[in-house]
């Protein structure tokens, strides 16, 4: 019905944008509308919900506006028989969760949160509990629809230009404007998750055990705490889980309840080692049933209880870091890795341990066979040294870091732990001459 | 009992969220718009949430063109089988300082959010009093319940329906008619896109949930968020000159 006619939206209100972790806030504002296509045409970035924790959909420099994908959140077609979804690329998996779940069903690959847009989750090629059977995201992903740097919308799959599609997956939103998503859902035999949880005294249990549940189980992920050292170093908290059967599952529909807001920002240092220490040593005694079925969203998403949650950092903000240490380095490297963290006093709420499948066919896709580690670092003067320090010892070890959370990585760093850069760059080439598609972080890294 | 609903705005924002939570328990539905192509997709949508088998249908209507009420009202009704519930949420909006600069702009929103909203009101209070029963939900503000700086005009043209919708409950609530007035605060939508948020901003979800709740329970005067009822009762008793004074 009737809209905004001809009268220019005030747009020069709002001037700064950040991602998750607040580190770092750039001027900027974004540009909304249902209608994705109409305000993707002049711009040099579209970003989703703002989910990525450093500079990914932040502008570059130079560069203030962005389209905001939000709003344009449709299911264009739902195949309720074979599972096949086609949505605009605002819809998010919080929407998904509540339109199709309670039909039976679900994303073949969710992250940590629910708050991300199908957009987002191409961009990233997100992964999750089920990377070591189901791979990322990308692997479910079937066509994509594509707004390139001239202007064009192009359609692009593993056959039609797959060289566009394929750097698309993981791609940071550097090909082209991400318009709609055609992916395959999976159907789950009920609502509910079935977990066990199990406690680990130390890092090479922990490893072992991760390996021996990979096998059985098609979830597998844990909390390690990272400020404990020696004998104790890398115990932590394995979560395996699957979803119920229906004779498992309790009744009715687990809904989606309000999330609590944190209402203000606390003050910087709130979360400073001795808070973590007393945290991590308190949740790893936690009593926990041994066995249960739970509610999907705590379990898929924990962190999404709180609205804002990244309040409670300060300030200052903090920072993901997020890395896979290849399977050849075995037990040894992720103990080498978590010394350097606990050296460096690296508090971290949320150490996050998981074993990650083969790598994907996206060319800048995250993971790769081998143990993804990853740490919330609240922001202080030392960050970028513990970062540079972290960025090392993965290069090192023959890893990668993961662009959805980074803000601090040095270009050289990127540069000397991704062999498959220049493909992706040379892809980028060729649909972006002039490079109109950037964003802070493709700047920071690739320099354009 | 599922509710077979005529909806006048679905394609967008509150609307967009209104449908969608009637969609997925079950009523049936019949959108009407200027774009019929971006109906067919909006249909598509509520399709994926409803309950198999559930109905969702679209119509060519405008509410700037109001000499073709009649067959609006007369399309959603045969698609439908008949209606009882209508829900309006479609409206123009535009900042107080570009409103003053486009006085042409100006006329349309007031012609669309108060005369033009009224006279469809008009029709479909004449189908649905000529059926017996039936409800009618239309999307006003809070913007209407005060004389305010930052929305003078777009507040006069809510505060008209406001009381337009007040007092058609009362005229015809005996007679079978409930008109439910909602009064939203600051919504993200796309209505609102680049203004930043105030106190209170709410998602399209929230509100729809309040509306929606008002329909069932045939509440005739709703706010949403909920806080906004305390917010607006304390800016109405107001003294003038602090209003004169104050910038909100």
């Amino acid at each position: 019905m009737p809209q905004l006619g001809a009268v220019a939206v005030n747009t020069n209100t709002t001037h700064r944008l950040s991602g998750w972790g607040r580190v770092p806030i750039v001027p900027g504002y974004e540009v909304r509308s249902e209608n994705l296509d109409a305000i993707t045409r002049d711009v040099p970035l579209t970003r989703g919900l703002g989910r990525a924790y450093g500079d990914a959909a932040l502008p570059a420099p130079g560069d203030l506006r962005v389209a905001g994908s939000v709003l344009a959140d449709r299911i264009l077609a739902f195949d309720s028989a074979g599972g096949l979804l086609t949505a605009e690329a605002g819809l998010s998996l919080d929407e998904l969760y509540r339109a199709l779940l309670p039909k039976g069903w679900f994303t073949p690959v969710t992250p940590g949160t629910r708050f991300v847009t199908v957009g987002g989750m191409v961009a990233a090629d997100v992964h999750g509990k089920n990377h070591h059977v189901d791979g990322c995201f990308g692997r479910h992903v079937v066509s994509l629809r594509l707004r390139v740097a001239d202007g064009r919308i192009v359609h692009c799959s593993r056959e039609e230009h797959p060289d566009l599609f394929l750097a698309t997956l993981g791609g940071m939103g550097l090909t082209g404007h991400i318009l709609d998503v055609t992916f395959r859902l999976a159907r789950v035999s009920s609502p509910w998750i079935y977990q066990e949880v199990e406690r680990v005294p130390d890092i090479d249990a922990y490893m072992d055990a991760l390996k021996t549940s990979a096998k059985s189980w098609p979830m597998t992920v844990g909390w390690i705490d990272c400020l404990s050292k020696g004998a104790s170093m890398g115990r932590g908290v394995l979560l395996k889980g699957r979803w119920a059967e229906p004779h498992e599952a309790k009744q009715g529909f687990p809904t989606l309840g309000a999330q609590i807001p944190v209402p203000f920002m606390f003050p910087n240092g709130v979360l400073g080692i001795p808070t973590v220490k007393a945290f991590n040593a308190l949740y790893y005694r936690l009593p926990r049933p041994h066995r249960a079925v739970v509610h999907p969203a705590p379990y898929f998403y924990p962190l999404d209880v709180a609205r804002d949650w990244h309040r409670v950092y300060g300030p200052r903000g903090f920072t993901q870091y997020q890395c896979v240490l290849p399977a050849s380095g075995g037990h040894a490297a992720v103990r080498r890795f978590l010394e350097l963290v606990t050296r460096g006093g690296g508090a971290s709420f949320l150490c996050v341990i998981k074993d990650c499948g083969p790598e994907g066919d996206g060319m800048l896709s995250f993971p790769k066979e081998g143990t993804s580690i990853a740490l919330d670092l609240a922001m202080r003067d030392d960050t970028q040294r513990l970062v540079d320090q972290m960025n090392e010892c993965v290069i090192a070890e023959g890893g990668r870091i993961y662009l959805a959370k980074d803000a601090l990585t040095r270009p050289e760093h990127f540069r000397a732990m991704e062999s498959r850069l220049d493909r992706f760059l040379a892809v980028r080439r060729t649909w972006d001459p002039d490079g109109r598609i950037r964003s802070a972080q493709s700047v920071r890294l690739f320099g354009w | 009992m599922a509710l077979n609903v005529l909806m006048v705005g679905a394609t967008k924002g509150i609307g967009r969220a209104v449908a969608r939570r009637l969609a997925a328990r079950g009523d049936r539905l019949h959108l009407v718009g200027r774009n019929l192509d971006d109906l067919a997709k909006c249909a598509e949508d509520l399709r994926a949430r409803m309950p198999a088998g559930a109905r969702v249908t679209i119509s060519h209507g405008d509410l700037e063109q109001p000499g073709t009420f009649d067959h609006v009202v007369q399309d959603a009704s045969d698609a439908l089988g008949g209606f009882d519930t209508v829900v309006i949420t479609a409206g123009l909006f535009a900042t107080q300082p570009d409103l003053e600069q486009d006085l042409a702009f100006t006329q349309r929103m007031l012609t669309v959010n108060f005369a033009n909203t009224v006279l469809f009101c008009e029709h479909v209070r004449r189908y649905l009093l000529a059926r017996g029963r039936g409800t009618l939900c239309v999307l006003s503000s809070v913007a209407g319940d005060r004389g305010r700086k930052p929305v003078v005009l777009y507040g006069a043209s809510k505060a008209g329906l406001s009381a337009y919708l007040e007092g058609l409950d009362h005229r015809y609530r005996a007679a079978g008619l409930t008109t439910i007035c909602v009064k939203p605060g600051f919504v993200r939508t796309g209505m609102t896109q680049g203004l930043p948020d105030p106190p209170f901003a709410a998602d399209p979800d929230e509100v729809a949930a309040v509306a929606i709740a008002a329909i069932d329970r045939g509440t005739p005067l709703v706010y949403a968020p909920g806080i906004w009822r305390l917010v607006m009762l304390l800016i109405r008793h107001l003294p003038r000159f602090v209003m004169r004074k104050v910038g909100f």
